[in-house]
Formats: C-alpha cells, structure tokens, sequence
C-alpha cells in the first residue's frame, strides 16, 4: 500500500484555499493550470510505460481536477476517514488520470507514477484499492461502479452522515445494463447525495458511441429514470466547479460532461484511435509542449 | 428418505436458522444489513424487514446491482448478507463477486439460498450446481457450506466478524441434525463426525447425514469408514485430506453439486499431488439435471445412502 506525500498533501491543500478563495477568473485560471499539468503527467506516464488509455484520461481530467480541488471533503492523509465523500471512478481504464489526480492530492509520491503497469507496481493498469490509498473500489471491467456508488450513498443516508458520492462514468460504459439497473435502484431511492458525472466523449474503444449502440437522448434517459439531469461543458472548470457544488436535493444528479477525447492534445482531440494508442517519444513531447504552453 | 437411515429424525430447513441468526445478529450491531433481489420470500427476510426496515435493501430483480450495492455498503462500514437464490447470485453476478468483493476484498457475506437442486422441478436453469465451482475458482473468497441448522448459525455469527468476502450456502432441502452439541465447527477446518481406517467420505451440506448413514450401514458389513464434514470448502483443510488419504485407503467425495471444480475437484487436486489414493466423486457428472424433486433427483445420480455406500464399497475392495 503506498502511503501520503505528506508536503505535497499541504501544497493541495493550499491550492483548495486558493481556488474556494479566487474569483471566478482565477478559479478558472487555476483548475485548468492543474488539470493541463496534470494531462502532461498523464502522457509522459503512458508514454513511459507504453501503456495506457490515453484518450479517456484527457477528457476526464477537468472533471477530477475540479472535484479534487475544490469540491470533494476528502483528506489524503486519512484515506478511511469513515465520513469522506466517495469518488468512484467506474471508467476505470483510466487509471492513470486519477493515479495522477490522486498523486497531487498527495496521498502517495508523484515518483509512484513512474512505476505504473511495471512488474509489481502498486500502479496496475486498473486501480487496485488494495495498493492505492484513495481508490473506493476496483474498477476496470465496466459498469461496476455505479452500483458500488448506489450503495455507497445508500449506507451515507444509513449512516445519517452528510458524505457524498460522486461517481464518474464513461459514456460507451453506459452500454453496460448494470449501469442501469444501478440507476434505477439510485432513482427509485431518491438519493440526493448522489451525484453521476457522465464523461461524454462520444468515443468508445472502436468507434463512436452513436455508431456502435446509440446513446442519445441521454438526459431524458436519465431523467426518466428519476434523476435531475444536465449538460454541461466538461472542460469549463467553473461549470463544473458549480454544478458539481450544488447541494444535494431529494433527487441523485447527472452531469453529462460534453467532452472532447484526447483533450488538449490537437493530433489525438477526438480521434478513435486514440482510445489505447501510445504517444511516441516524439508524439509525447509534441503533446507536452502543447499542454504547458 | 432412503432406507438405512433412521427414519424419525426430525429435519430442518437451513434458512431458518439462518434468518433466526441474522436477526439476532442484527439486533445486537447495527452495521449488519441485508441485500435481495426481490427475494424477501425465497429468503425468509419478511420478519428482518419488519424488525429492521430501513436495514433491508431490495434493490429488485438484479443481481450485478445488488453485488455492487453490497460492496458499496461495506465500504460505508456496513456488513452486508446479499441474500438471493444461489444459481442467480453466483451466476449472474459472478464478475461483480470477483472485482468488487473478492479482488477488492470487500467484507460481503453472499448467502446462496436453495443451492443444489433445491428447485428440482424448476430445471436447470434454476439449480445451482456450479456455484461450488464457480466461488472456489476465485481467490480471497471464503466458501463455507454448513450441513445443518447449528452450523448454519455458527457460519452466520463467523461471517459477520471481520472475515472478509465469504460465499455462504444455505440450504433449504431438509436436513437432520448432524453437528455435535456445542461444537458446531471451527471455520478452515473439517470436522471428523466418525472416525474409521478403510475408506473416508468427504461430504458437505445435504450429503452430510447420508455419509453417516452410509458409515452406519458399512459398518455392519465390517467396513470401517470415516466421516468428514467439509464445511469450509475454500481454503480447503488440506491437514484433514493429507491426514484421511494417509490413514485410510481411499476417499470418496459427496456433495450436491456438479463433480467438475467443486468439493471433488478441491480434494482431488490435493491428493493427486502429495498422496495419491483411489478416489469416488460423487455429485452430478458434468451433465444438466433432468426435472424432478430434489429426493428424485438426488437418488437420480446416486447421491443416497445406497449410492455412497457402493462407491466405498469399490474402493475398499481396491484394497492390496
């Protein structure tokens, strides 16, 4: 189990302050500071590793990176702390965006990241909440972790406890039924300390989503299902920051977060080859350059 | 029941105890919940419902959600029974049992009701032989299947204890009492009801009593025969398996499952490697069930106390 980077849990710390402090302008500077740096982690790390699902990790990076810094009640150095929200990252190919977000949380050494997918590592392709402090639940197979998220906020209200759950999906995941008997069940039970954000890229593994098994009209689904359901822009950190802010209600919420796959990289923005594809070395700092321009 | 046995032994249906017990449980720690699939009846949980509303959650017909929800719970420090018809819950929530419990290690305690064919008639779509199989496959996963009601309470009370994920079978073919007061079991490690020095008969759960029988009834053929009651099926009591394949000439398996992977399979694999001794498996041979009672279809493939008693007839016969 790898354990908290305690110095870089107080620069998270003053990073929070300062958004939850900032105006609007700055809050937005900030978040998308972090979550850009945090992309050009994301790429170096795949591209280390020569593994990775790098189209995903950019397009869900705004959303973890709004969430860490500045929404989530979560502190890295008591990953059990029994009333913390919950963030379940059900897409769980993912793994290195939240590795990376969870690692300038501090709730382990950014050098960690290096190790990922290596013989032994802590860092497996899928998060292992086993290893890694901060993961909730081991995620990787789709559409296992919405219903872990139903519970959880199940057990929050149980517990008469002010947590949250917050559980991010992918969109191709939705294709999954467990997702939506999960959904139901969240409906049905009216639990308004749940919140789903859905990262909608369009893109699955092979195709686009609307190609493959339709999705659309997704916020009616959503609703129809007794959720409150909006869209909104994935990569505007103060939208985010705001719709993910508001206060639980007497209904769980959907975000569906319009994203781009391969964000902020302009040879892998929206192509379906980047699913899985790893960035050369030259693609790597061709990619970098761009994000900390 | 099959002649030789001993007729008025009362009978029991496992689910009561274990209901009896949860309830009990749940009076006493408030974590305890319990997880269904609309299965309030199948699974005797109307009177939890009414003791503890808020406390059972039916999340209706859907296995892979109710196995999520359960981790979900225990991850909110709650203890979870997921309590559901064992070829539904094993089945169709395998991959959930093994990434968000198992692999997660996630302290869920999944109660297979009627497993077997206990719904003998309902065909095979809706026994649940493979379950043995299918949770043994998995690591990090305790198996324990119980062969009577004081079993059934002692596995109950066990599993709510910080033991992580467990697959618990509970029975609802009615069994007679088979456990010694008192000493129920002690969970990893098989219980010997009878001792003996020709041949030794593993068995679990409804196969249990008829593994007595057959002892009492080899007995007076001069075959001296021990009993093992396997009721932790994973980890398996290897000590117990080394011991009976040293002492005795062979061992025959008995469980109401298929023979391929579950108990058999588990001591098989044990002997094969670190003493070999001739061996019976008993249980349905790798095929579907036909339809019928659960009595027809146990005496169908032989799982009687007939059927046991020639299987160690054989390999006693096989002796040098």
């Amino acid at each position: 189990m790898l354990t908290a980077d305690v110095p870089q849990v107080s620069r998270w710390r003053k990073l929070r302050e300062d958004v939850l402090a900032a105006d609007l302008q700055t809050q937005a500077h900030l978040l998308q500071q972090a979550a850009d740096a945090a992309r050009a982690t994301v790429v170096q790390t795949i591209s280390r590793a020569g593994l990775g699902h790098v189209g995903g990790d950019l397009s869900v990076l705004d959303i973890l990176t709004v969430l860490y810094a500045a929404v989530l009640r979560v502190d890295p150095e008591r990953p059990d702390w029994t009333d913390r929200d919950r963030l379940v990252l059900s897409k769980g190919h993912c793994a290195v965006s939240l590795y990376t977000t969870l690692a300038r949380c501090g709730y382990f050494p950014a050098a960690a990241l290096s190790t990922f997918t290596g013989p032994l590592s802590e860092l497996n392709g899928h998060p292992d909440r086993k290893k890694v402090p901060g993961v909730e639940t081991n995620t990787g197979p789709l559409g296992h972790g919405f219903p872990f998220a139903v519970g959880a906020a199940i057990a929050g209200r149980l517990a008469a406890s002010q947590r949250r759950v917050f559980v991010v999906l992918g969109d191709g995941e939705l294709q999954e039924g467990s997702n939506w008997e999960a959904m139901m069940t969240a409906g049905h039970r009216e639990l308004g300390n749940l919140v789903a954000v859905v990262d909608r890229n369009r893109l699955q593994q092979g195709d686009r989503t609307e190609s493959t098994n339709r999705l659309d009209p997704l916020a009616p689904k959503w609703r129809s299902f007794g959720w409150q359901a909006e869209e909104i822009d994935g990569h505007d950190p103060v939208a985010l920051l705001q719709a993910l802010s508001a206060p639980a209600s007497g209904q769980p919420r959907c975000l569906i977060a319009n994203t781009v796959k391969g964000k902020g990289v302009s040879f892998m923005e929206d192509r379906v080859e980047w699913h899985h594809k790893v960035p050369s070395q030259d693609q790597a700092e061709m990619a970098i350059a761009e994000l900390t321009r | 029941m099959t002649a030789g046995t001993v007729a008025a032994a009362p009978t029991f249906d496992c689910r009561i105890a274990f209901v009896e017990e949860l309830r009990a449980l749940a009076r006493d720690d408030e974590r305890i919940v319990a997880v269904c699939n609309d299965s309030v009846g199948s699974s005797n949980l109307g009177g939890f419902a009414t003791e503890f509303p808020d406390r059972l959650i039916n999340v209706g017909i859907a296995e892979q959600n109710m196995v999520g929800v359960a981790a979900g719970l225990a991850g909110g420090g709650y203890v979870p029974f997921v309590c559901a018809a064992a070829p539904f819950l094993t089945g169709r929530a395998l991959e959930q049992v093994k990434a968000d419990l198992a692999y997660s290690n996630a302290h869920v305690v999944l109660c297979g009701m009627s497993p077997g064919m206990a719904y003998g008639e309902l065909g095979p779509t809706h026994h649940s032989i493979e379950d043995l199989a299918w949770m043994r496959a998995l690591a990090n996963l305790w198996v324990i299947v119980p062969a009577d009601p004081a079993q059934t309470r002692r596995a109950v009370r066990w599993a709510a204890g910080d033991v992580g994920p467990v697959y618990l079978r509970v029975g609802r073919f009615k069994v007679p009492a088979v456990t010694p007061d008192g000493t129920p079991f002690d969970v990893g490690r098989a219980s010997r009801l009878l001792d003996g020095t020709d041949v030794t008969v593993i068995a679990i759960g409804t196969m249990v009593s008829r593994a007595l029988d057959a002892a009492a009834l080899l007995r007076a053929e001069g075959v001296s025969v021990r009993v093992l009651n396997m009721a932790t099926v994973q980890p398996l009591d290897t000590a117990a398996v080394l011991a009976a394949a040293q002492q005795t000439r062979g061992i025959v398996t008995v469980e109401e499952a298929t023979v391929r992977g579950g108990l058999g399979a588990a001591v098989a694999e044990y002997v094969v490697q670190f003493h070999p001794v001739p061996m019976r498996l008993l249980g349905v041979p790798g095929v579907f069930a036909p339809t019928g009672s659960t009595e027809f279809l146990l005496e169908y493939f032989g799982l009687t106390v007939e059927g046991i008693a020639t299987a160690v007839r054989e390999l006693a016969a096989e002796r040098d």
